[in-house]
């Protein structure tokens, strides 16, 4: 029994009108046509959203979890990004 | 994957493993992992996935006599979900390296287990009644803890999975209150479902915590967040009040209100039986995967046709 491999794509819903489309897992699929389909039955059963995409899992390009140091810590140390280092007089009131 | 195979490398990766563990950290697929944690995990999901899609079996043999249009749109709508839980189950699985091509095989072959609750046949319309009550009940129970598993595919699967379910287990107990209160063939026809349903829901928790083969591992890793018996002893003590309600009676002489614990003590489970079912010998382990097998070999033609159309599609746009 060696069959041919169904392609695998990710799965994004978009919740309502307004927000962003957002990840909800993966279907496999002939086409983007049948990915659709599958995805509709698969993740919408209970109006979780009003829109669908499908992108073939293999476009993705994803960041190393080896890398996470080198990319995200130095976020952390620069706290003057966030509006919370500064202090306001008080009587300048709200900023 | 690791290609670095050097000893102290990997018991430096394993403790920090552990210590995000510890620290109720997510691992997710890229991560590295210890072989044994990948290995339990791909058993144990897609051991669930299997259930969910093998599940889909027993209750679909009541769909084309549902005795009413509105219990047969639940119905179908139960079944349909059992079938988008097995998909979420196997994808999760399938981020840890295992393709569902093989997951699909090792199902067919027999090489991978599915619940054993499911070997069990459903002889009237009061066994679907049950199964939502009594087995849907205790898949719940079990799957609540799973939602904070270690690793993130497979909780948050279960997170989904847990929402959607909760239907199965009310609109189960619906069916076995109404009968229950409807004529005396009714409800004879209840507790003869119960009769034979009590005891392997009670097996579908597994071994007792001193016979589980699995456990230690499990629970270090975050796995498995509460025991067997710890599991089945919280289901039986919410279930015990509600076939009271109903009116049935649990088969069991030895079932008694222990008042020192606060809990129900049970006789003991059969597990000579369990054993056998588990090793293929229950009512319909045969019929089963032979049903399985048809519908997947039935089913070849179009799967074929599918990726035939496709690659000509692909083919003509160049």
């Amino acid at each position: 029994m060696t069959e041919a491999m169904t392609p695998l794509w990710e799965v994004f819903i978009r919740a309502k009108a307004g927000l962003a489309h957002r990840h909800v897992g993966s279907v496999h699929a002939a086409d983007s046509e049948m990915a659709l389909q599958a995805a509709r039955d698969v993740y919408t059963r209970r109006g979780e959203g009003v829109s669908l995409w499908v992108v073939p899992s293999a476009a993705i390009t994803a960041s190393d979890p080896g890398d996470e140091a080198a990319l995200f810590e130095p976020a952390s140390t620069k706290p003057y990004r966030h509006p919370t280092f500064y202090t306001v007089p008080k009587e300048v009131g709200d900023m | 994957m690791d290609d670095i195979a050097n000893p102290a490398d990997d018991a430096a990766r394993l403790a920090r493993f552990e210590a995000r563990v510890a620290r109720e950290d997510k691992i997710e697929p890229n991560d590295w992992m210890p072989d044994a944690y990948r290995r339990t995990l791909l058993r144990q999901i897609s051991q669930h996935g299997h259930s969910e899609i093998v599940g889909m079996l027993p209750e679909g043999n009541w769909l084309t006599r549902a005795p009413s249009l509105r219990r047969k749109a639940i119905l179908l709508a139960k079944v349909q979900d059992e079938a988008g839980h097995g998909l979420y189950l196997y994808g999760a699985a399938e981020t840890l390296g295992i393709s569902r091509e093989e997951l699909t095989e090792q199902l067919l072959t027999g090489a991978a287990k599915y619940s054993s609750i499911f070997n069990y046949p459903t002889l009237s319309w009061a066994d679907v009644g049950a199964i939502g009550w009594l087995v849907d009940g205790a898949a719940i129970m079990n799957q609540i803890p799973l939602c904070r598993c270690s690793y993130g595919p497979y909780a948050r699967a279960m997170i989904r999975i847990c929402k959607e379910e909760s239907f199965h287990q009310r609109q189960g107990f619906e069916i076995m209150l109404t009968l229950s209160r409807g004529t005396q063939e009714q409800k004879a026809m209840a507790q003869d479902a119960l009769d034979r349903w009590w005891w392997p829901s009670l097996m579908m928790f597994g071994p007792h915590d001193s016979q589980s083969p699995h456990t230690d591992n499990s629970t270090r890793w975050k796995i498995k967040r509460v025991s067997n018996d710890e599991l089945r002893k919280r289901f039986i003590d919410a279930t015990v009040p509600q076939s009271r309600y109903l009116g049935l009676t649990i088969p069991d002489a030895d079932l008694a209100f222990d008042a020192a614990s606060g809990h129900w003590r049970t006789g003991e489970i059969d597990w000579e039986e369990f054993r056998r079912v588990v090793a293929g010998d229950g009512p319909c382990n045969r019929e089963r995967l032979a049903d399985r097998r048809a519908a997947h070999d039935d089913g070849a033609w179009v799967r074929e046709a599918a990726l035939a159309y496709a690659e000509k599609r692909k083919s003509s746009r160049r």
